[in-house]
């Protein structure tokens, strides 16, 4: 295992936090609010009265929010930086979008469409462009996305913790095969992984 | 007041009659109308083209539409729900109507203007048709993004170009509301008298002033880039596509509040008519109205956090996104505690608020997942944001605009619908809408992607799911616009204010007459004083009692 830590985590952390807060606030103001529309019925409760504002009660709900807001913004910050900070023994990979297919080129000049395959518990970086218009890579697994877009080179890293097939799909419409733009990353052992990159390309 | 003829019967030109009445006229009242039945037409077109997305998405791989058909049909619903019917829907329909009535004249300061803009929305309707029938349907998404945009064979320019012409509606409109708030108020009501819904349409009305030139300079350079071919958005020669999305999103995100501010203002009158009590935190809600305007204008960028845009720009969107969730949260605050010990009588346009307000919550809080930069790098572009914006967008400003028709129509047309059958209808919308985009946010964790007509097997249950909600939601919705269409061929029932309302707009006969007021209207000091209503309250059961019958 390496001590990294991984920015999947963090992610899951921070969507976490703000997703369960979100249900406390949500059933809170509805349950309040069919609590106050079936207690204060007209016919329970023919006048109302007249209340137009506490002042006290506004800066409340103004300064309170606004803390929680900011706590979720850290988070997702934090989040966003593990996403983008690359450990330096990355393994890296050139990836070019094309419609409607992925290439990838591995160090030693081989080369798969549609398919990475990458050694277990060693990050990896993706250097991502486009030969045409916009495409997207996107690994839900590791909670990686990043836009490929021609002329300009974007990066996404991940650390695959465990072996098995993820799949990864693109997520910037690009036309008729948009939804065909799908493919698999194989997380193996190292010395799968070593024996497969040594062998020649299957084209 | 009996005696007084509404604007039915009153051609303004008084010159022209039968059609021309309609088609000439400069009456702000029968320009709304004209918009309601032009927006409905779309939103009716544009609600079948999604139920056509979602029957595909039912079952994996091709069934009904083919990918090209897909594409343009997701498209098509994108362009006519967002540019024919969510931004012109409660301004220029209920805004025409009842803003000069709110703020106790007669007319817009344009009204001539007005009529072109309604001109021009006709135009760009016309135009959007026009591109179904040349070269092929356009496939890009109501985003346009370059260069996509620019080097599919599809019918791009046609599109692009409609969607230009309804810019200039939307800015003339919104010209037309600020100059009438500033020059046409009655001189007996001040800043802070103005009733929420028009404060509503002011903010808005800024932000389509200042924020639609630059997406129809945007779309100008699409059509340049696919007509001359410069390459300003053309990496290989010196351009830069990212550019592109600056620019779309530079209106578009403000955009999104064109849509929900006068939906916030429709559930800001509603709530405190049928609470019988004031709008809790008034001023609270003028000002979040302008936060919300100009903040909104500077987040932008939020929708590129996985551009390959700069991190330092990511840090600034993504703080500056959750500064903007904080006055919609001060509105749910403040709309909630409106109802606290008030005289609540349940109706539908109340029933619909309500419904708005938990959808709207639903759809506010999912939007800080998407705020924060590490979640939305998962989340972007998946189903999740599909949901997301549906929440705000058909939860928010739809649900608000069936609670405007709801709440307006007696006033609109004089004429009371049936109470059971709204109600029915809204439930079925409501449960439909719940249903069907509870599964999309499930589906866009899991990691399907947006603009997928198949899909990876595993998204097979929640797509299967979502169907039965769509069903629902289409059901409810025809019912609900079958039982207020049906009222048309009725007698005139509705009295002057059947939900005892005090702003002014219930001052006067419904359907209102030509000039709106038979006599000035008394102002009140604070807008949303009930203590009147109360005194009145014996008498105001009484009519509802007449009402019932034909309720």
């Amino acid at each position: 295992m390496t001590d990294l830590i991984n920015p999947a985590d963090l992610v899951d952390r921070s969507f976490y936090f703000i997703i369960g807060f979100s249900f406390v606030f949500l059933f809170a103001i509805t349950a309040v609010m069919i609590y106050f529309v079936i207690r204060y019925r007209r016919s329970r409760h023919p006048v109302a009265a007249d209340i137009r504002g506490n002042l006290w009660l506004e800066i409340a709900w103004i300064s309170i929010p606004t803390v929680i807001a900011m706590f979720m913004f850290v988070s997702g910050w934090q989040a966003y930086t593990g996403l983008r900070n690359v450990p330096d023994d990355a393994m890296e990979i050139e990836v070019l979008g094309q419609s409607f297919s992925w290439i990838f080129i591995y160090d030693n000049d081989k080369e798969t469409e549609n398919e990475i395959v990458v050694p277990v518990n060693t990050p990896v970086k993706l250097n991502i462009t486009s030969m045409d218009v916009i495409h997207s890579m996107f690994i839900p697994a590791f909670r990686v996305k990043v836009d490929a877009v021609k002329g300009v080179t974007t990066y996404a890293w991940f650390l695959p913790e465990e072996e098995g097939e993820y799949f990864f799909q693109c997520t910037e419409f690009c036309g008729t095969g948009h939804a065909d733009m799908t493919g698999v990353v194989k997380v193996v052992s190292q010395d799968e992984f070593d024996e497969w990159v040594e062998e020649g390309d299957a084209w | 007041m009996e005696a007084v003829k509404s604007f039915f019967e009153t051609p303004a030109p008084s010159r022209f009659t039968g059609i021309w009445a309609w088609l000439l006229t400069t009456d702000h009242k029968r320009i709304g109308l004209m918009y309601l039945f032009a927006i409905v037409f779309w939103f009716c077109l544009a609600i079948l083209l999604g139920g056509l997305i979602r029957l595909e998405l039912m079952f994996p791989g091709e069934t009904v539409l083919t990918a090209e058909l897909y594409n343009s049909a997701f498209t098509l619903h994108g362009v006519i729900m967002i540019f024919l019917f969510i931004i012109p829907a409660l301004p220029a329909i209920f805004g025409n109507f009842f803003l000069p009535m709110q703020i106790g004249t007669d007319d817009v300061f344009f009204p001539k203007l007005n009529l072109l803009s309604w001109y021009l929305y006709m135009l760009g309707g016309v135009v959007a048709i026009a591109s179904l029938f040349a070269e092929g349907f356009p496939d890009t998404g109501w985003t346009f993004y370059v260069p996509f945009s620019v080097s599919t064979q599809t019918n791009v320019s046609t599109a692009v170009f409609a969607a230009f012409i309804l810019g200039f509606a939307s800015m003339l409109t919104g010209l037309n509301f600020i100059t009438t708030i500033h020059r046409m108020r009655s001189p007996k009501m001040g800043w802070l008298q103005i009733p929420l819904f028009t404060w509503s349409l002011y903010a808005t009305s800024w932000v389509q002033l200042l924020a639609t030139p630059v997406v129809s300079i945007t779309l100008v350079l699409v059509m340049v880039e696919r007509f001359l071919n410069i390459g300003l958005f053309d990496p290989s020669k010196g351009g830069d596509p990212i550019l592109y999305q600056h620019l779309f999103w530079m209106y578009s995100h403000p955009a999104v509040y064109i849509m929900i501010l006068p939906g916030m203002g429709v559930i800001s009158e509603i709530i405190p008519v049928f609470s019988r009590k004031s709008i809790f935190g008034y001023k609270a809600i003028v000002f979040s109205s302008m936060m919300i305007a100009v903040a909104g204008s500077l987040v932008w960028a939020h929708h590129m956090y996985t551009s390959g845009m700069s991190d330092t720009a990511v840090f600034v969107f993504s703080l500056l996104t959750f500064v903007v969730a904080i006055p919609s949260a001060i509105k749910v605050f403040s709309w909630v505690s409106t109802l606290y010990k008030g005289a609540i009588q349940m109706t539908p346009p109340l029933f619909l608020s309500l419904c708005f307000i938990y959808l709207f919550s639903v759809g506010g809080l999912t939007g800080l997942v998407l705020g924060a930069a590490g979640p939305d790098v998962h989340v972007h572009d998946t189903h999740f944001v599909v949901a997301h914006f549906h929440f705000t967008m058909f939860g928010g400003t739809g649900f608000a605009f069936f609670a405007a028709l709801h709440y307006w129509w007696p006033k609109m047309f004089g004429r009371m619908y049936d109470f059971k059958k709204a109600y029915i209808a809204s439930a079925l919308i409501t449960g439909g809408f719940i249903f069907h985009y509870v599964p999309m946010f499930i589906l866009g964790l899991q990691g399907m992607p947006r603009r997928y007509y198949d899909y990876l097997p595993q998204y097979a249950t929640g797509n299967f799911l979502a169907g039965f909600g769509a069903l629902f939601m289409i059901i409810g919705i025809a019912l609900m616009f079958y039982n207020l269409a049906v009222t048309l061929r009725r007698e005139r029932n509705a009295p002057a204010d059947p939900w005892g309302g005090v702003t002014l707009e219930w001052k006067t006969a419904s359907p209102p007459p030509l000039h709106n007021f038979d006599r000035d209207p008394e102002v009140l000091d604070y807008p949303y004083d009930f203590t009147g209503v109360k005194e009145s309250q014996d008498n105001q059961a009484n009519q509802d009692k007449q009402s019932k019958p034909n309720a």
